[in-house]
């Protein structure tokens, strides 16, 4: 499978061809997405072979797979539940490139309750007609297509009444504003959805289907976020017809800084970082700190030795107990003593952050710090993880029902007809 | 370092054996009697255990007795004990004693004395912490001296597990040369056992006090601390072993507790204040295990990464086993608080053990300072 991999590039590596050429010839040859089957432009692989893969092409100086929720979620989605056709035209544009997709699952009126969702799709004729509001779109504003969650039938119940659609993004009834968010960056969206059209064969994997399909997608996503995202190294071309990199030259996307959100990987160095901080200011002498560097340095560490304990279970088929959860809290947990410890180290130069090149520019000069740029963006950002991908709170009600058994909350959404359940608002 | 961080068909084996010799011998109603006598262990389970099972001699070199398999399997073997509570001399004999011998370089005294921890014929211990209850290099007074024919000691030693059963004392002590490690025999001159009553009533300890007592010298005089410091840490590891075990029996126990305890009309599993607090216990069982696991892995490597291994898995799996404990009783409400129920046999074993060799606190100050911060 190495030589594979790398005789092909030998091959067909050509910084000169556009991004466009070069993500439909990978794409073709199952090298975008190889943990795919093979009837999905895929090659059947498993996740290490799959990272195997990306690390040889980033090895090589090519520039990686289009990344993006197409290739994370949707593509892998639509080869589970999607039919032969939708293969063909949805997961063909996803690894080669053409085509970017965002995720339509949360609203103001459903996050935790996710199945409480309330965008309604109505068939009219050849199309179903959709109105409502979503909310935490990432990459909404380039994506051609949606992953939608609507409510296809409010009379039956609330599990039973949902489809997973296929959503074309550009067109009239759909509205995308970015959404701010308290780091003042916004890479988010909110999408307005006000009698915006589908036509009538674009759901995926069956009418009154959607929860089970939007289950898979989930699955997908903690994957990715557990492993703390996957190494999409190699470049930073973005996919589909709106981002305008489909045209431009593909070797001139191979330098530039990694992007993404912090893995497990970054954490664990700024712990080193926090190390290095408080011995530069004398901090390091204070009992209190020595402890709280120890007991990170000690978080960080379990979690990588559940990690490699994961690995070698899996060989044998078996997981942790709750293993993508165990991470997920982990890693939140990680996130925020490193805020608190990080802020305290810094002291009052903690309690400047600039939000802007201007302000970052001031701050450079008049109160230099080399830790105090990075403290400062985590400790904003340290809010997010314990809530997006399902919050703490959520992950412990699974471990408690799904992986320790206990009895769910009494309710009757599994009996009810949706509509005649109590609101969310 | 690549470990093959899973056990084999062999280790899951000898997992099972010992689950059921502890399921025969040494039920919870057992340890209950056990616990309430003075020496606190069944003389013919310890011996069974040895002769029959071979658990004592499993991590001893062939050549001193042993099987000469490695701490992976002790592992499996510390993890089984604490899981039942088995009021065995097991960790003061295994964890400590053995492991202060084999690392001296004392060949002579080995062979004298491992084959007969091997075959389960000798209960031994390891006296260090003194009236300080500290286990640094320090805090080792009691006085050493060779007087021409031999060695005797002078001062006292507190908190020694098992102590008063021990036909084999190793006796950590100060001359001239620094801390050197003896051994003293059981009814030496000068030797007086007094037996303190534990918190933890599953497992015993004793004060000694040494008057001009013989003892003999194990390895160099004055160079013995690396290998106590290591034994300490092997020690911290087997523990961590233990602390998984109890706090897996918490956490199940809290669980099916949970699942059948009926109140307003539903089992208070089914409500997130009870569920939340057993997720919660899962994630720290393991992430302990995790920890205890890879400690034993580093132990049975001879990995230069033990002493931060060491002090990382004891900080961590003390407050895991003891949050544990403590939410176990909780769960349990009332009955969980009476003598009748076993959560504060677990929750006793937390505590002690979580103190012993060291609070969380001094190992997290120790890994700092083992990682250079």
């Amino acid at each position: 499978m190495a030589d594979d991999i790398e005789s092909w590039l030998k091959k067909n590596w050509d910084p000169d061809l556009t991004v466009r050429e070069w993500w439909e010839k990978l794409g073709l040859a199952g090298w975008s997405a190889p943990n795919l089957p093979i009837d999905s432009f895929g090659k059947g692989y498993s996740r290490e072979e799959t990272v195997h893969v990306q690390n040889a092409i980033a090895a090589h100086g090519a520039l990686g797979a289009p990344g993006g929720l197409g290739l994370l979620l949707a593509a892998p989605t639509i080869a589970v539940h999607g039919t032969k056709d939708q293969k063909e035209e949805y997961i063909r544009d996803i690894v080669c490139g053409k085509k970017a997709w965002c995720q339509l699952f949360s609203e103001p009126g459903a996050g935790s309750d996710l199945a409480g969702l309330t965008t309604r799709a109505v068939l009219d004729g050849e199309e179903w007609v959709i109105n409502g509001q979503k909310v935490w779109t990432s990459g909404g504003q380039i994506a051609d297509l949606g992953m939608l969650l609507a409510r296809s039938d409010p009379e039956v119940p609330k599990h039973q009444g949902i489809t997973y659609f296929a959503i074309e993004m550009d067109q009239e009834g759909i509205e995308v504003r970015p959404l701010r968010e308290m780091t003042g960056r916004a890479i988010f969206n909110e999408v307005f959805l006000t009698d915006a059209k589908i036509p009538k064969g674009n759901d995926i994997g069956g009418l009154g289907e959607g929860w089970k399909v939007a289950n898979s997608t989930l699955s997908f996503e903690r994957a990715g976020l557990g492993a703390g995202g996957g190494s999409q190294a190699g470049g930073l071309a973005l996919p589909g017809t709106k981002a305008l990199d489909l045209d431009k030259r593909a070797g001139d996307f191979l330098t530039g800084s990694v992007r993404g959100e912090p893995g497990p990987s970054m954490i664990a160095q700024t712990t080193g970082m926090l190390i290095e901080l408080a011995k530069s200011n004398g901090k390091v002498n204070s009992p209190l700190v020595r402890q709280a560097l120890a007991e990170l340095h000690t978080l960080n560490e379990i979690a990588r030795y559940t990690n490699l304990r994961q690995k070698a279970l899996k060989v044998s088929g078996l997981d942790v107990p709750g293993i993508g959860n165990i991470a997920k809290l982990s890693m939140s947990d990680i996130l925020r003593k490193t805020r608190d410890l990080g802020l305290e180290l810094l002291g009052p130069r903690g309690t400047v952050h600039a939000y802007d090149k201007d302000a970052r520019k001031v701050l450079d000069e008049v109160v230099p710090n080399a830790f105090a740029t990075i403290i400062t963006e985590l400790s904003l950002f340290a809010q997010g993880p314990s809530i997006y991908g399902g919050t703490d709170e959520i992950q412990h009600n699974i471990i408690g029902e799904r992986v320790l058994g206990l009895p769910k909350e009494p309710n009757n959404d599994k009996t009810m007809p949706f509509s005649s359940l109590p609101k969310n608002a | 370092m690549n470990l093959n961080f899973a056990f084999s068909e062999e280790q899951e084996e000898l997992r099972k054996s010992i689950k059921r010799f502890l399921d025969d011998k040494s039920p919870i109603s057992e340890v209950r009697r056990l616990m309430e006598t003075s020496d606190g262990y069944e003389k013919s389970v310890w011996e069974q255990m040895g002769s029959q099972l071979g658990l004592q001699g499993l991590a001893i070199p062939e050549e001193f007795g042993g099987s000469g398999f490695s701490y992976v399997e002790l592992l499996v073997v510390f993890e089984e004990l604490g899981r039942s509570l088995a009021c065995v001399p097991y960790f003061s004999t295994i964890a400590l004693a053995a492991n202060a011998l084999l690392t001296t370089n004392d060949d002579a005294a080995k062979k004298e004395y491992l084959p007969k921890i091997a075959s389960g014929e000798s209960i031994a211990t390891l006296a260090l912490s003194e009236d300080s209850g500290r286990f640094d290099e320090e805090s080792i007074t009691l006085r050493g001296k060779n007087n021409g024919s031999g060695y005797t000691l002078n001062g006292s030693k507190c908190f020694v597990i098992d102590g008063h059963i021990a036909d084999l004392i190793l006796v950590a002590g100060r001359t001239d040369k620094g801390v050197t490690l003896f051994a003293v025999e059981k009814g030496a001159t000068g030797l007086e056992t007094i037996q303190l009553s534990t918190m933890d009533q599953t497992r015993k300890q004793a004060r000694l006090t040494f008057s001009d007592t013989p003892a003999r010298l194990i390895g160099d005089e004055g160079a013995a601390w690396p290998g106590l410091s290591k034994t300490l840490d092997l020690a911290a590891v087997a523990l961590s072993a233990e602390q998984v075990g109890g706090a897996q029996v918490c956490l199940d126990t809290s669980v099916e507790y949970a699942k059948n305890r009926i109140q307003f009309g539903r089992p208070i599993g089914s409500f997130q204040a009870i569920k939340h607090k057993c997720a919660d216990m899962l994630l720290q069982v393991e992430s302990a295990r995790s920890a205890s696991y890879y400690g034993s892995w580093i132990a049975a490597e001879d990995s230069d990464e033990l002493p931060v291994v060491a002090c990382l898995a004891k900080a961590y799996c003390s407050e895991a086993f003891f949050h544990c404990a403590a939410e176990n009783i909780q769960i349990h409400g009332g009955i969980g608080f009476t003598w009748e129920h076993d959560a504060h046999l677990y929750f006793k074993r937390a505590k002690s053990s979580e103190l012993m060799l060291g609070d969380p606190s001094y190992h997290r100050e120790l890994l700092a300072q083992r990682l250079g911060i």
